[in-house]
């Protein structure tokens, strides 16, 4: 009997042992430290913050109602948005289709493009539309055509990597049955290969294109082109009114491209 | 003519999958290739259009050396040789037509296979091997849309697209039901009379190995053990490919050696 007692007591149990325990509550205190320690260090103004409504109130009463005086001005800025997006997405397929096919290990020829196709891609999505846009800036001086690179640029690391991740993902056998005709290996890449990925290139383009609409209505703000330009120079002569009916024009535009592009995804998919 | 001299295939360090196989098919004839899965059916087929490099050995078709072909060689050689497969390995998306014409591959120009503009000479063979197989009528359909049966006979028609010298079929009836893959054994004796083509085909089956064959050669563990008419292919034959009932202690021992090479060899 005290045999079987004693073998209850020890069926004590815990979901974890002592050590694991001690691993939970250092990583819940280590990660308390850290929010305070960025909350201390960032040094906000907290007068500011309480005086955030009163702000908001005044802003708002400041922009309203929208100026359309300027419509002419915003409507061909808008347009220019939606051109540096447009080019920019298609001179990407050109850059991005042969990227994809090195950073990707089943067509990539050796282990040397693959590294080459795999750090161009990760270089391009490192660094953002905005930072690219400055550097293009500097170089070709402001305007549409460092808009267009700066996007172009961020693109080509998003759809080389999903194109990439669309060839990797074909079905063998088709490959297999070209090679067998004795097709050359572009032949195969043409008949086996693209047909495979075409909808994966479709949905990825199409998803691309709704992006870089979005990211090339603040290119401005740097200089390189499109509404943003219109938009900092509003501010900066505090025009809130012209400012609030840009801000609407940019969220006309951006709810177009989600409905044509959902529309347009049907469609191809 | 076809004629192998011991021919080895070893993926890495493995025991070798086929071990100095000899084969000669002349003419004409249909022969089928029966044995155990991992007996090395489908690595020997391959290594025949080289889609798997044979380690050592010869390989000769109409006299040309196959083996040890590099680049446009190899290419030009491969042209020669139809295949047809298990899975079918149609291009799903495209048309019945295209991938009939994709037979056409190694002839036509690069220009010509991104525009689809084949020669009239190669539309109008397609046209007729199409009618000849009943598949005409779908030439505009996508390949997916067809059933096993009719995916199947595009894949022997787009072989026969590249006029080939002899035709191979991996298990061409193994994905296909009973009556089905009783029409395509019949298509593909039919076929190779007509055209005068040797066609070398694997199979599981061999009832219909018996039935739609000239020549029934039997594989075990790399080797061939049975080479002969399919009327003196017995129980003794069958019991000596497939390792037999009888014989328990081999069939300890067998199994685990040939493991290791199968799902390689059928890749």
């Amino acid at each position: 009997m005290v045999d079987h007692a004693a073998k209850l007591a020890d069926r004590a149990w815990s979901r974890y042992d002592r050590k694991e325990q001690l691993t939970r509550y250092a990583v819940y205190l280590i990660t308390l430290m850290a929010v305070v320690w960025a909350v201390r260090d960032i040094d906000i103004f907290w007068p500011w913050v309480w005086d955030a409504p009163n702000q908001i109130q005044s802003l708002g009463a400041r922009m309203w109602p929208p100026e359309f005086g300027q419509w002419n001005a915003i409507f061909s800025a808008m347009l220019e948005t939606v051109h540096i997006a447009t080019l920019s997405t298609m001179l990407t397929i050109f850059i991005a289709l042969p990227v994809s096919y090195i950073a990707a290990q089943n067509t990539t020829p050796n282990k040397v493009t693959l590294w080459i196709g795999r750090f161009i891609l990760v270089s391009s999505r490192s660094v953002n539309t905005i930072i690219w846009a400055l550097l293009f800036v500097a170089i070709f001086g402001p305007g549409v055509l460092a808009g267009i690179l700066a996007v172009m640029f961020r693109s080509v690391g998003f759809i080389g990597k999903l194109m990439g991740e669309a060839i990797e993902e074909i079905d063998r056998r088709p490959v297999e049955a070209m090679e067998a005709t004795g097709a050359s290996k572009f032949k195969v890449v043409l008949y086996a290969i693209v047909p495979q990925v075409m909808p994966a290139f479709f949905a990825i383009i199409i998803l691309r294109w709704d992006i870089n609409i979005r990211e090339s209505t603040v290119l401005g703000l740097v200089g390189a082109g499109g509404i943003g330009v219109l938009l900092q120079g509003s501010i900066d002569l505090f025009a809130w009114q012209t400012v609030a009916t840009i801000l609407l024009a940019i969220v006309v535009l951006v709810i177009l491209g989600e409905a044509l592009t959902s529309v347009l995804r049907k469609k191809v998919i | 003519m076809l004629e192998i001299t011991n021919l080895v295939k070893r993926y890495g360090q493995n025991d070798p999958v086929l071990k100095g196989l000899n084969l000669k098919v002349e003419g004409s004839s249909v022969v089928s290739i029966v044995g155990a899965s991992g007996a090395g059916k489908s690595t020997l087929l391959r290594c025949i259009n080289r889609l798997v490099e044979p380690t050592s050995g010869s390989i000769k078709l109409n006299g040309h050396e196959l083996v040890n072909l590099r680049g446009s060689e190899l290419r030009h050689s491969r042209r020669r040789i139809g295949m047809v497969f298990q899975g079918f390995n149609l291009i799903d998306r495209l048309t019945v037509m295209e991938n009939v014409l994709s037979g056409r591959l190694g002839y036509v120009s690069f220009f010509q296979a991104l525009t689809r503009r084949f020669p009239q000479s190669d539309i109008d063979r397609a046209f007729s091997l199409m009618e000849r197989v009943g598949i005409a009528h779908y030439a505009d359909k996508r390949a997916d849309q067809l059933s096993g049966g009719e995916r199947q006979r595009v894949a022997v028609v787009r072989a026969l697209m590249q006029e080939p010298q002899i035709l191979l079929a991996d298990e061409p009836t193994a994905s296909l039901d009973p009556k089905t893959s009783q029409q395509i054994m019949g298509l593909l004796q039919s076929l190779a009379s007509e055209m005068s083509l040797p066609v070398l085909i694997n199979i599981h089956n061999v009832t219909q190995a018996r039935m739609y064959t000239d020549r029934i050669v039997g594989m075990r563990h790399g080797q061939m053990i049975f080479d002969g008419e399919p009327k003196d292919f017995n129980q003794d034959a069958l019991d000596a490919i497939y390792g037999g009932i009888e014989s328990p202690e081999e069939d300890g021992g067998d199994p685990e050696q040939q493991a290791s090479p199968a799902p390689e060899a059928t890749a």
